[in-house]
């Protein structure tokens, strides 16, 4: 069976998550060989889910591990204090 | 003690905190800083709520321990205090509009169509020295509604497993799955065609339209 552009489309991140039955991801792989269109639809989906995951791009804000933890000594100090 | 965040690790922190050793709390939740911070920015919207949020949690973290019955990943479960936290905040704020961030619609309407091109390979990673690179990327995960912002946020940028993020959003695995196919989706529209402009440079491509 051939699939087409759209079915390709809709199964595109779970193709890139590994989360395809072995027969979906033989047609997926036979229809990508020939059609620039969906492996070009793949490789910028896969690239910007390959981006968005750089931790250049979700930074904490600066000193935030610091006020958290001095945050949990006030908290331990006063549950001590309070037996 | 094992060392990391494994399972025993936590466990056995656990007890020892429980037990009174309570400096040890700063090791256990240190590895779930970046998780429960990034998940309240994606409920809140902002970075002062966020961090303001994220510390209420990991008190409620510290008192709720002995509630923990290690059914779940400790971060999983620490998550799930943060959501509620991000939840109970929202509201208040009375600003659950329309994108509800407790219904579970998912069925599948709506074609989608992605931005189609042809010739962008290389992932610009180097191109993220340039910080507008990165705004362009967080501005796009902010653009999402926010039942798929919150799920993209712990599969792709937290690197949580399916069941792992279901667990923390209390939503089924393959309301997971339906979202975060619907998330990467917009999200290649609307970045694809930006993003292109700082593919590294490569030999000229021979494909075109049709070929």
């Amino acid at each position: 069976m051939r699939i087409d552009c759209k079915h390709v489309w809709d199964y595109l991140s779970a193709y890139i998550d590994g989360d395809v039955d072995p027969d979906l991801r033989a047609q997926i792989d036979r229809h990508l060989e020939t059609c620039e269109i969906c492996s070009a639809v793949l490789d910028s989906t896969r690239n910007v889910v390959v981006l968005i995951a750089d931790e250049r791009v979700f930074e904490l804000p600066a000193g935030f591990s610091k006020r958290l933890h001095e945050r949990i000594d006030a908290m331990i100090d006063a549950d001590s204090a309070s037996g | 003690m094992p060392t990391s965040s494994s399972p025993e690790f936590e466990a056995e922190c656990i007890r020892r905190i429980l037990a009174g050793e309570k400096q040890l709390f700063h090791e256990l939740i240190r590895p779930c800083e970046r998780s429960i911070f990034f998940l309240l920015l994606s409920l809140l919207g902002n970075e002062t709520d966020a961090e303001d949020a994220a510390q209420e949690t990991v008190i409620k973290v510290y008192q709720n321990l002995r509630l923990f019955r290690g059914e779940s990943q400790f971060r999983t479960w620490v998550l799930s205090i943060a959501r509620n936290e991000g939840l109970g905040r929202l509201r208040k704020l009375r600003t659950l509009r329309e994108d509800s961030l407790e219904a579970d619609t998912d069925e599948v309407t709506g074609d989608y169509t992605p931005a189609i091109l042809t010739s962008w390979r290389e992932v610009p990673l180097q191109a993220l020295e340039r910080q507008e690179l990165a705004a362009l990327l967080r501005e796009a995960i902010q653009k999402l509604p926010a039942i798929y912002r919150n799920v993209i946020m712990l599969r792709d940028i937290e690197e949580m497993d399916v069941r792992a993020t279901a667990q923390a959003l209390g939503i089924t695995e393959g309301s997971v799955k339906v979202r975060l196919h619907r998330a990467r989706a917009m999200l290649q529209k609307e970045l694809a065609p930006k993003l292109k402009g700082y593919a590294p440079e490569r030999k000229r491509s021979f494909f075109g339209w049709g070929s």
